[in-house]
């Protein structure tokens, strides 16, 4: 149920579920407020915080000027000194900007201090290519954040995490950075009424399966998804794990997919080079190397700055095709 | 080659929003000299100045020993010179409110009453250390005294200074968020950004630039087009004005009106406290950019001397009291470094903690 008594929309789309997530998270706790760019009467940037300015006021959903780092670092005092801020930046190129302040100051202060200044912030920003946007506003360096110890790294893939993964977020003490793939907010699906919040030290299996694992989080998932019902008509069985949380890592989860199936396929936007894909198959090789019957295959994108022309662009990041292919390569 | 300004300074006060605010600060900002004050308790509160002042730079003597002695390690950077600003400002914030500090910051600790003794065991490296010994020289914390730093990126702690103004803005307590940063900080996009915000959220935030000349080695007309950072601070909006920082109690002053307005609700309020380190800039610093002349004027200038001798001169410091003071402050930095020397080194099996909150008890770690 929504707060004002209506019925919670079941069928919703990836934005409105983002959005209801905020609207409960501001009406049930007074110290969280909405701070970003055009996050108020613009109504955000991809439209998740339109309507919550008229409905909470501008103290907090408040509009800031475009100072990534003075922004983000105000929004790491201000939980320093007991709020519950929710950091929007537009994209996660932007967010380099902020860089500085997310990990010498968010992901440092509680272990720099001793244990004195947790940091309970929450930052959401966009990533991922495919619509067309370039080199600057479309890529997926959720990797790179997934590297700092101290954050929690969350990527939302589902109409319903969106709605349910933000208050486990704030309810953690510790900075927890949320990446929402560009291509998911018109994604539209069912939301159980019921939904506990999302347990975020756990990968979730989307798809159980017996032959091989696809293992994926984000934008990505629609693909893998695609990908396994492709496979399931030449009969080759696939799970889909979605990882969720990029960091921590459910180390546990990927490896006892891959103790059922013996075969891995890693699908991950970002570059091939140093990325998350790589730790993964790392872990897999550390953890599971004896369960395997193929060398893991990862899907990435292609080492070049994304580019416009869609064509190119839909060349560039892994596609539905490109991950039967390695699940191909890898059943041999 | 001497690329600073001759010490003394300018009581200009900056540009404003409108010509009559303008005229009013300029008046506010000439320092009031020591004689328009009420003589009660002026040589009793002197006599606490003096005290604060004298601790930080025998404790930061201290610290010179110990490093060579190899008892320290990491990068020192000494405040001597500069503690008038510290101690100053200080008497003006309560403890209720915040303060944000830089990696020259020993000073700024003590003067906010961390005991030396947390603050010599943390560069000690030991787990009674201010903070737990993770931190070091550059990283002291106390959150019990809202002291939250301690950061070693210059401007990093303005935008964090903004955030936890707005946080006590919003919940309707009148506190004030202090934040000390250098010169060099105004090279930074982040001390613009803050300014900006700041101004824009009419934060209660006191900007303490402590400006002493050099970014490391790099003198300030080598590193700012426009050298009156007060009047760019005004440029913000903000009530801005210059100090001599060497003055205790010309510090004090200032920072007493310009807090209590911030307090008031009147928005962020800038000081820029004109100092000087005597020292290099850190213990690697083989000093090599300043002009030794430049050094010595303004060791002249020494803010603990200052006092002394305007105490004398008013008859309100004998020289037992001095040695009294002296013997005291001598007594608790023996107290803090034996305490330091004896105290337990964090067991490596505690490296992983305090990484996130869930292991805060435990060794695990994600």
């Amino acid at each position: 149920m929504a707060g004002d008594g209506r019925p919670e929309e079941r069928g919703t789309t990836y934005r409105q579920a983002m959005r209801e997530a905020l609207r409960e998270a501001l009406r049930s706790d007074d110290r969280v407020f909405l701070m970003g760019e055009d996050v108020g009467r613009y109504g955000g940037c991809f439209g998740v915080s339109l309507g919550l300015l008229e409905e909470f006021g501008p103290a907090r959903v408040r509009d800031t000027p475009l100072s990534e780092s003075g922004f983000v670092g105000a929004g790491i005092g201000a939980a320093l000194a007991g709020m519950r801020p929710v950091v929007e930046v537009m994209t996660v190129n932007f967010s380099l900007l902020a860089l500085d302040q997310i990990l010498n100051n968010a992901a440092t202060l509680l272990h720099m201090s001793g244990g004195q200044l947790p940091v309970p912030l929450v930052i959401r920003m966009t990533t991922g290519a495919g619509r067309q946007l370039g080199a600057q506003h479309s890529h997926s360096l959720e990797g790179w954040y997934a590297h700092i110890p101290g954050l929690r790294v969350l990527a939302p893939a589902t109409v319903e995490d969106a709605r349910h993964m933000l208050a486990p977020a704030l309810a953690d003490p510790d900075p927890v950075l949320i990446f929402e793939h560009v291509t998911l907010y018109n994604a539209s699906g069912e939301i159980a009424p019921s939904t506990a919040p999302v347990d975020l030290d756990h990968a979730v299996t989307r798809r159980p399966g017996t032959d091989i694992s696809l293992i994926t989080y984000g934008g990505s998932l629609p693909k893998a998804l695609a990908a396994a019902d492709e496979l399931a008509t030449e009969g080759i069985d696939a799970e889909v794990i979605d990882l969720r949380t990029l960091r921590p890592l459910d180390d546990a989860a990927v490896t006892a997919s891959v103790a059922r199936t013996h075969r891995a396929v890693v699908i991950d936007e970002a570059w091939r080079t140093g990325s998350l894909a790589a730790e993964i198959s790392a872990r897999i090789a550390e953890e599971a190397f004896y369960e395997l019957d193929a060398p893991v295959e990862r899907v990435c994108s292609a080492e070049v700055p994304i580019p416009y022309a869609r064509r190119l662009e839909e060349a560039a990041l892994p596609q539905t095709a490109d991950i039967v292919a390695a699940a191909h390569r890898t059943v041999g | 080659m001497s690329t600073a300004r001759a010490p003394g300074t300018r009581s200009a006060a900056t540009t404003g929003t409108s010509a009559k605010k303008a005229a009013t600060r300029k008046r506010g900002a000439k320092t009031r000299r020591p004689a328009d004050r009420p003589d009660t308790g002026r040589g009793a509160r002197r006599t606490g100045l003096l005290t604060a002042m004298l601790r930080i730079r025998r404790f930061e003597e201290r610290c010179v020993e110990l490093y060579s002695a190899a008892k320290i390690r990491g990068f020192v950077h000494l405040y001597i010179g500069e503690e008038a600003v510290a101690v100053g400002v200080n008497e003006a914030l309560g403890p209720e409110d915040a303060v944000v500090s830089t990696y020259r910051e020993h000073g700024h600790a003590l003067a906010r009453g961390i005991p030396a003794e947390a603050v010599m065991a943390e560069m000690h490296g030991r787990t009674t250390g201010c903070s737990g010994g993770r931190g070091g020289s550059m990283h002291l914390f106390d959150a019990s005294r809202r002291f939250y730093g301690g950061n070693a990126i210059v401007a990093g702690g303005l935008p964090l200074a903004a955030g936890l103004a707005l946080a006590d803005r919003m919940r309707g307590q009148e506190h004030v968020t202090c934040c000390f940063f250098g010169d060099g900080a105004f090279a930074e996009g982040e001390f613009h950004e803050t300014a900006n915000l700041a101004a824009l959220w009419n934060l209660p935030l006191l900007l303490v630039c402590e400006n002493n000349l050099y970014a490391m080695g790099t003198g300030i007309e080598r590193h700012e087009a426009q050298t009156d950072l007060a009047m760019r601070a005004a440029s913000y909006g903000m009530v801005a004005w210059a100090v001599d920082g060497m003055d205790v109690e010309a510090v004090e002053d200032a920072a007493r009106r310009a807090t209590e307005a911030v307090r008031a609700g009147a928005g962020p309020h800038f000081l820029e406290l004109r100092t000087y380190r005597f020292r290099a800039h850190s213990m690697y610093d083989p000093d090599r950019y300043r002009d030794r002349t430049e050094v010595e004027q303004w060791k002249g200038r020494d803010p603990i001397g200052r006092l002394t001798e305007r105490m004398r001169e008013n008859g309100e410091l004998e020289d037992a009291e001095l040695a009294r003071i002296e013997r005291q402050v001598t007594d608790e930095i023996d107290r803090a470094v034996d305490a330091a020397a004896e105290a337990p080194e964090e067991p490596v099996e505690n490296l992983l903690r305090h990484v996130t909150s869930a292991s805060i008890s435990s060794a695990e770690v994600r």
